[in-house]
């Protein structure tokens, strides 16, 4: 089945969950579709081989057939064609790949160009214990996530448990992220902060029609307020992770920490099967 | 004029903690909230809304069932595959580019204005605050930061205020991008961890990138001495100048909960370094011409 670790924003421990979860389990993947910063390997501290590169289109312009007429430029809705009485100009950042520029030219001046936005790692498969990870980085500078995030979603394999890293805030690549999974743990903090961030969270949940819980990590630092919330509005709340300086010191060291607190995988283990009892699909064989 | 952006690469660094207690301290100064995926300093300052302006993304594609013939050229063309089988629009993937409206033979296609967010401009108890709110789904594009930057830059004008403070979006993309266009200083704000390292090596490239000076301030510095020594020793081979450390303290919860920023709330070694942090910043800001 497919679990993703989401939450309203960054920093309310995601990725420990994500990696935690994924080390308690046998045999899982571990899919890091936080392409804009994926971190879960700071933990896993895995030999990664690049697998594939992410590429996308944007246009070249062969100034010589250019006769400056605009249409391209008029076209392309997101400004990253200039064209000036005698000089074109493309501003391949701005660029989204949507090959309109290419159909409208009259006089064949543009050309495809393949570039490279991101790339797809996994972790080699030598030193094998724990989950399989896959993490896709966006090249900085490049801004479209979600092409890189689909593809990293393309190396999860049915038959195994797939725990999901998604990126942080509700945009599309969030949502691109949670399509088709079968179940969304929402990690939070219990602060006004985190309370603001996980109500975006749980809306998100609820419009892709998510089965979805809520883990309280850093539990007792703050108010009740999140519980509240969650009491009110019908949420469960899966696993609450305390305040505890010695799983901030093995954070910070970069240390999962059901790597020193053993007793911690069973917790996560138990989660799980609560978790697909209720809401794996069954799968074949 | 001067324009901070207050920044961290990813989010739960307590950029926003701090961005709050720097406009607490800053005088003659306007707060913009540039977080627009999830924004969270309105809940220290309150804002009072006085203004809001709605904001519209990209049209998105629209097509008429009493037109279409069912050719399907529009979702062969579709760059983003935004086109279901049954000629309804997937508007989350929809990139607004109108290349199906290009080649509906039809005219079945029209590209519609679609709203995607707010912006809000407030009063608080520390000056005038521009943020905004992104409808679910909606991409948090740079062109809602701009516009949130426009606002600000604008009330700053009327106002003839000396500062324009930025609460940045997490990240390294384009709202990132937006955000620092134009700054005259980033503050960037991380904490002693792996990630908190590595992050901070991604968000450099970028202020770099962009010619944007930057300086730095370590939160919660003895959750990890050693890693706080490490990038210390990094920002130093870096040319790039440590303002100040912040102990990790209970402090910036407690004051949250109070909705209150970290110097209204408690006079503690937390206040007493972003003070000194402060200061440093504003030397600095007033260092650039
Ligand atoms: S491919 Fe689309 S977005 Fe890119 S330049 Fe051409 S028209 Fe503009
Ligand atoms: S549409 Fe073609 S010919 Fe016209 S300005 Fe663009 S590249 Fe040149
Ligand atoms: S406007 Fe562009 S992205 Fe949207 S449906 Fe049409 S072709 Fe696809
Ligand atoms: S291109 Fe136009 S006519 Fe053809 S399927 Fe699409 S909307 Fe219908």
């Amino acid at each position: 089945m497919k679990i993703a670790i989401a939450s309203g924003k960054g920093g309310t421990g995601k990725t420990t969950v994500a990696v935690n979860l994924s080390l308690s389990l046998q045999d899982a993947q571990l899919l890091d579709c936080d392409v804009e910063e994926p971190n879960c390997n700071l933990f896993l501290k895995r030999e990664m081989e690049p697998i594939t590169e992410v590429t996308t289109v944007i246009p070249e312009i062969l100034e010589e057939n250019c006769t400056y007429c605009k249409k391209c430029s008029d076209f392309c809705r997101f400004n990253a064609i200039a064209t000036l009485p005698n000089k074109i100009m493309t501003f391949p950042a701005l660029c989204h790949s949507c090959g309109g520029c290419m159909m409208v030219c009259p006089e064949g001046a543009i050309q495809e160009c393949e570039i490279v936005t991101g790339i797809i790692r996994k972790s080699t498969t030598k030193d094998q214990t724990g989950p399989e990870l896959y993490e896709g980085l966006l090249d900085i500078g490049q801004t479209m996530a979600s092409p890189v995030i689909g593809k990293v979603k393309k190396y999860i394999d049915p038959t195994r448990t797939a725990i999901i890293d998604a990126p942080p805030g509700t945009a599309c690549p969030v949502l691109t992220t949670l399509e088709d999974v079968d179940y969304c743990i929402l990690v939070t903090e219990p602060t006004p902060f985190g309370l603001h961030d996980l109500k975006l969270a749980v809306e998100v949940a609820r419009v892709l029609n998510i089965p979805h819980g809520i883990l309280i990590n850093r539990s007792g630092s703050g108010d009740d307020s999140v519980e509240k919330y969650c009491a009110d509005e019908g949420i469960e709340v899966l696993m609450k992770i305390p305040q505890d300086t010695r799983i901030a010191r093995l954070y910070s060291e970069g240390i999962p920490f059901v790597e020193e607190m053993e007793e911690w995988k069973e917790k996560f283990m138990q989660l799980y099967i609560s978790i697909k009892d209720r809401y794996g699909r069954s799968e074949k064989a | 004029m001067k324009q901070l952006v207050i920044i961290s690469g990813k989010g739960g660094t307590g950029k926003t903690t701090i961005t709050a207690g720097i406009s607490s301290l800053a005088e003659n100064s306007i707060i913009a909230d540039c977080d627009v995926d999830a924004p969270n300093l309105h809940l220290l300052l309150e804002p009072e809304v006085i203004e809001t302006f709605d904001f519209h993304g990209m049209d998105i594609a629209n097509i008429d069932d009493e037109k279409c013939s069912g050719c399907n050229l529009c979702i062969e063309n579709c760059n983003f595959n935004a086109i279901f089988t049954d000629h309804s629009i997937n508007s989350c993937k929809c990139e607004g580019c109108g290349v199906c409206e290009y080649v509906c033979p039809e005219n079945a296609i029209t590209m519609i204005d679609n709203p995607s967010g707010t912006v809000f401009s407030s009063t608080t108890r520390y000056g005038p605050m521009v943020h905004a709110e992104l409808f679910i789904g909606e991409e948090a594009s740079g062109k809602l930061v701009t516009s949130v930057k426009e606002h600000a830059l604008s009330l700053a004008r009327e106002n003839d205020s000396d500062l324009v403070i930025y609460d940045g979006p997490p990240g390294t993309g384009c709202p990132v991008i937006a955000t620092i266009t134009g700054a005259d200083l980033a503050l960037i704000v991380t904490e002693p961890s792996v990630s908190g390292i590595h992050d901070l090596e991604r968000i450099i490239k970028v202020t770099d990138h962009f010619g944007i000076p930057a300086i730095v301030c370590i939160n919660k510095y003895n959750i990890n001495e050693e890693n706080t020594k490490q990038i210390e020793i990094s920002c130093e081979e870096n040319g790039i100048m440590v303002a100040g450390k912040l102990p990790y303290d209970t402090i910036p919860n407690r004051a949250m909960i109070g909705k209150k920023t970290v110097i209204e709330y408690a006079d503690n070694e937390f206040s007493d370094n972003l003070k000194s942090i402060w200061r440093t910043v504003k030397a600095e800001l007033d260092a650039t011409s």
